[in-house]
């Protein structure tokens, strides 16, 4: 996993669920970039077609809540989105994203539509390019990171490795 | 210990687990549904292993009878897996059905049992004293090839209600008013426990929608000490044995909340969150159509309070009205057909369905169009979830629902038989 980003904010608002992520409507794939095509079609059109590669979600609490599709991270991871930035995530949404790779970070962020924050994550602090605010975040657990970054397939298989 | 920290512990092999600590357990059962387990099995195949049989369990459930050629493929997939591994617990269409009311009849679900599901109310076996939760796709293949899962374990919150409820109030409504009162986030990463003589008193279906809704509230978990009500349904049912697990006397909550069920009214959540709780008979909201069915209300107990309003005015479903009638599971239908139910949902001029997630999730079957309204025994009402992003979910218990299709406007039961 990269430790240092840089990227453009998308701002949401609080209790982004995954139906608002990726319509159930398309879950029949699990291809990334299928899913992309699709990401908030619903409550933001424009994001699918205008979302670049290394961009940044920002969002208020709870995000990802509701169902457990693991091909809500996917579609983000699909459409360029680096880190997903909130105060708060749902359960099953925590997990899926760590497993597979799309770091999420919990901190209560001010930042609007196109602003650029930096995150370093080795030391657990973002700035706001254009206000220049500054925030701290603790950092994740070891086991977390160590998923975060071989994630869960790799992790699995040195299970089985292990055990077989 | 809580009965969630008690689970967790036995699990992984340790005397006892604490709240934020990071365990890797054994799982008793991994299910997966056709929408989240084909990239489940994509996954899988990475690992170049095969699958612990007698734990895995899939079932096709949210696009079958498939919906487009798309959904066709991805249940195929589905019958491949389990062909390919010899799979024996497979439920195919006409064999099964919603996959939760599936995993608590065929036995899966008991006691004390740790089971994880691709799917976000796996916490509906909470009600037979299960620990069970969402997980992804991703984890599922993981788990369905070592047999086990990391877990965090929760804080605990409890939930006491005591009292007796009204005539026209069930598990729904208990569950929608503690939603409406933590909120959405109210118990999230946390495990509920509920207790008290009015949940003493329900059916295991009302319980079983209340431990389905807990993650409405972003919980982890929703455990109701079993009793003698499990004991009975798992008779002749459950696969294997199984032990049941209380709370210790000095069990750890992180908070205590105490409802009076007397003071609990017939609920409907408007959009677009459950959270969004008014009484029935306080909002007059015109219908389009009024859904019946699903993991939280989709049982032979649902479809009773339904078809008894139906029965007892003797009248049908409002013209403008589509009303759509969905049993959970194969085994509902059949004794919805034994008790006569489906004659009286047919003689009224409801539409009657073979199990299927379908319109729930907006996937097919009873999709809305642009401005529509639904009031539904569904658990979510979400932006966009039953169809058109501007349509709208207005989650009720079955006898609001059946009530609301006679009127055409959201109504509370009582106002129709008793007003």
């Amino acid at each position: 996993m990269e430790k240092y980003i840089k990227g453009r904010v998308w701002r949401f608002s609080e209790n982004v669920d995954t139906d608002q992520i990726i319509p159930a409507i398309y879950l029949v794939t699990g291809d990334r970039q299928e899913l992309a095509k699709h990401a908030f079609e619903n409550v933001r059109p424009d994001f699918a077609k205008e979302v670049s590669d290394g961009d940044i979600i920002v969002a208020g609490p709870n995000f990802g809540s509701g169902s457990s599709r693991e091909h809500a991270p996917r579609a983000l991871l699909g459409a360029g989105i680096k880190c997903v930035i909130a105060p708060s995530f749902a359960r099953i949404f925590y997990r899926n994203s760590i497993n597979i790779g799309l770091p999420l970070v919990e901190c209560d962020v001010d930042a609007a539509d196109g602003d650029v924050l930096a995150i370093d994550f080795e030391d657990g602090k973002i700035v706001n390019t254009n206000t220049s605010a500054g925030y701290t975040f603790p950092s994740l657990p070891d086991f977390l990171v160590d998923l975060l970054d071989v994630g869960l397939i790799e992790n699995t298989k040195r299970k089985l490795t292990r055990t077989g | 210990m809580t009965i969630a920290e008690k689970i967790l512990a036995a699990h992984a092999g340790k005397k006892s687990v604490s709240p934020k600590e990071i365990v890797d357990a054994k799982i008793d059962y991994v299910m997966v549904n056709d929408v989240t387990g084909l990239p489940a099995f994509e996954v899988f195949e990475e690992f170049d292993t095969t699958p612990i049989l007698e734990k895995s369990v899939l079932i096709q459930d949210h696009y079958v009878p498939n919906k487009d050629v798309a959904s066709a493929e991805q249940a195929k997939s589905m019958r491949e897996f389990a062909k390919r591994y010899g799979i024996e617990n497979h439920f195919d269409v006409g064999r099964g059905g919603v996959c939760h009311q599936i995993m608590i009849e065929e036995g899966f679900a008991a006691p004390g049992r740790l089971i994880v599901g691709a799917d976000s109310h796996t916490c509906s076996y909470g009600a037979l004293g299960a620990l069970s939760t969402g997980i992804g796709s991703s984890e599922a293949a993981s788990a369905m090839a070592t047999g086990e899962l990391w877990f965090r374990v929760p804080e605990t919150q409890k939930f006491v209600v005591d009292g007796e409820l009204g005539k026209y109030v069930m598990g729904k409504d208990i569950i929608l008013h503690i939603i409406g009162d933590i909120g959405v986030s109210g118990s999230l990463y946390k495990s509920m426990e509920f207790y008290g003589s009015a949940i003493e008193s329900l059916h295991l279906s009302d319980r079983i929608t209340i431990s389905n809704m807990a993650i409405e509230a972003g919980a982890k978990c929703g455990i109701i000490p079993p009793d003698d009500a499990v004991f009975e349904y798992l008779k002749n049912r459950v696969i294997g044995e199984y032990s049941p697990v209380y709370a210790d006397a000095d069990a750890g909550y992180e908070d205590t909340f105490e409802y009076d069920a007397s003071e609990i009214a017939v609920l409907v959540a408007t959009p677009h969150l459950p959270e969004n709780v008014t009484p029935a008979s306080e909002i007059d909201v015109q219908i389009d159509q009024a859904y019946l069915g699903s993991c939280t209300n989709g049982r032979i107990e649902d479809l009773r309070a339904a078809a008894a309003v139906l029965k007892g005015t003797g009248k049908s479903v409002h013209p403008d009205v589509r009303m759509i009638v969905v049993p959970a599971s194969k085994s509902v239908f059949e004794q919805a057909m034994r008790e006569g139910l489906i004659g009286i949902f047919m003689d009224a001029d409801a539409y009657v369905a073979g199990p299927t997630c379908g319109a729930c999730l907006g996937g097919y079957m009873g999709v809305l169009a642009e401005g529509e309204r639904c009031v539904s025994s569904t658990n979510r009402n979400f932006i966009g979830r039953m169809g058109h992003p501007d349509s709208e979910v207005y989650l009720a218990n079955p006898a609001v629902v059946a009530a609301s299709a006679i009127t055409g406007r959201i109504t509370d039961p009582e106002d129709l038989l008793e007003g």
